[in-house]
């Protein structure tokens, strides 16, 4: 049995108020039967170095990747893991992480893909929880293992692949990274390594958006007004647009799915997760280069 | 293969010779040792060069002396332990070395310490860049001298 939802008035305002919690829900839940919290960080060893108490790391490198496809893992190695990690089916997972939680996004939004019901996040992340002076341990929890079933995993919802994005062209797109990536802007220096693409820009019509203008000081998300004041006002979404957000592989677009889907409640939102990385490399697909979103482009390059 | 000067042949051999699920726990054991800057680079940060290429804010300065014995100083804030455990390794495996054996560093070391099953591309890249901007500093100074 999944854990009863918090009932807290700041998050009334959000379309799914059920995504959240918050770290006071946290504090006084922990140890509740049926609830897994997980720490999904951006750097890997900070877990190590003390976490919310009973919390358990998950990596979304060597975890919830696939070590040889690109691509996630397979409902049964996603069955595995959560068994080792005493997941049930029905059980209330919270996910948190560092820098405002864009990691532990990227995992609740793979959990998403493998139809797991339950599963929130806790608003503001480690950061916060860490500024509050809540406990901290180095502790590794033990785990009694679960069963969980294999579920497959659902691509059609809330994944787009290239080929998707380029029929999607003309419809709302986010692009998530930093300004300079989006511009195409190169930075030359000597000794800078090698890009991850080979192209710099960003897919034609695409509105720039940097993640992290969700997310408040303290990595809360911001308020619902002020999330609308970006995507409606300054991005130009519509209430009812199909979306696509994209980032360089598909992390950051999942911080920006989580507000475009569960806080502001736009029915369709896909994250591209081959985002730049794969855009970025592929042959004939139109880019534009610059601060402007660009023109949709008459004939939707070679691929179309 | 070109040669790694002893100390961090050391290194890259204590990484190879722990299992692959230890070599994290090692790269945290590095990220505790990364030395403090010392106080004429404490007070003056601004005249560390930032390497843009890591996830999380990395500074480091290179010092070539007139003995071209390179000194090597980091800083980087708790909460990026990846980043400063790569800083530690190579603190630990080049900072005295001299500026020759700086620059004979072979552009693949990060790689030989056998965490690319465990650490993402981009993290790899970001050590890589932090050797490829102290080499470019020697090179500068030497050149300056």
């Amino acid at each position: 049995m999944s854990l009863p939802l918090e009932n807290n008035p700041n998050y009334a305002q959000y379309a799914h108020p059920e995504r959240l919690v918050s770290t006071d829900w946290l504090a006084a839940n922990l140890g509740a039967k049926n609830l897994v919290a997980l720490e999904s960080n951006e750097d890997i060893l900070l877990y190590s170095t003390g976490h919310i108490p009973g919390a358990l790391k998950i990596d979304w490198f060597t975890e919830l990747n696939d070590e040889v496809t690109r691509d996630y893992v397979e409902g049964e190695a996603f069955a595995e893991l959560m068994a080792s990690k005493g997941i049930s089916r029905d059980s209330t997972v919270v996910i948190y992480g560092d820098k405002s939680n864009w990691w532990a996004a990227y995992a609740l939004w793979v959990f998403t893909l493998f139809g797991h019901e339950d599963v929130r996040l806790l608003d503001g992340g480690r950061d916060k929880w860490i500024a509050e002076g809540r406990e901290t341990s180095t502790e590794k929890p033990a785990v009694t293992a679960t069963e969980y079933p294999v579920v497959e995993r659902d691509d059609s919802v809330i994944r787009a692949y290239l080929p998707q994005v380029l029929e999607h062209l003309g419809n709302p797109l986010i692009d998530v990274r930093s300004p300079e990536e989006y511009t195409g802007e190169r930075t030359h220096m000597p000794n800078y390594p090698e890009e991850g693409a080979m192209r710099g820009g960003h897919i034609p019509t695409a509105a720039s958006v940097p993640w992290g203008k969700a997310a408040a000081a303290d990595g809360t998300f911001k308020p619902r007004a002020e999330l609308e004041a970006i995507y409606f006002d300054e991005a130009g979404l519509k209430p009812g647009d199909e979306v696509i957000a994209y980032c360089r592989i598909g992390e950051r677009s999942s911080h920006t799915w989580f507000v475009l889907k569960h806080l502001l409640g736009f029915e369709t939102v896909r994250n591209y997760d081959g985002s730049w990385t794969e855009w970025g490399n592929a042959v004939g697909v139109p880019i534009v280069r610059g601060e402007a979103n660009g023109e949709l482009p008459a004939q939707r390059g070679a691929r179309a | 293969m070109s040669a790694l000067n002893p100390a961090l042949e050391e290194i890259v051999a204590e990484f190879s010779e722990v299992p692959e699920a230890d070599r994290l726990e090692l790269l945290l054991d590095y990220s505790r040792e990364l030395p403090e800057l010392p106080p004429h680079l404490a007070e003056h940060p601004e005249l560390l060069e930032q390497v843009v290429e890591c996830q999380s804010p990395l500074f480091l300065i290179v010092e070539v002396g007139a003995d071209q014995v390179v000194r090597l100083f980091f800083s980087a804030p708790p909460e990026a332990p990846t980043t400063r455990g790569f800083a530690s390794v190579l603190a630990a495996g080049l900072d005295g070395s001299s500026a020759e054996e700086i620059l004979a560093v072979p552009e693949d070391m990060p790689a030989r310490l056998g965490l690319s099953r465990a650490l993402s591309p981009l993290r790899m890249r970001g050590m890589s860049a932090m050797l490829g901007r102290i080499k470019r500093q020697v090179t500068e100074q030497l050149a300056a001298a």
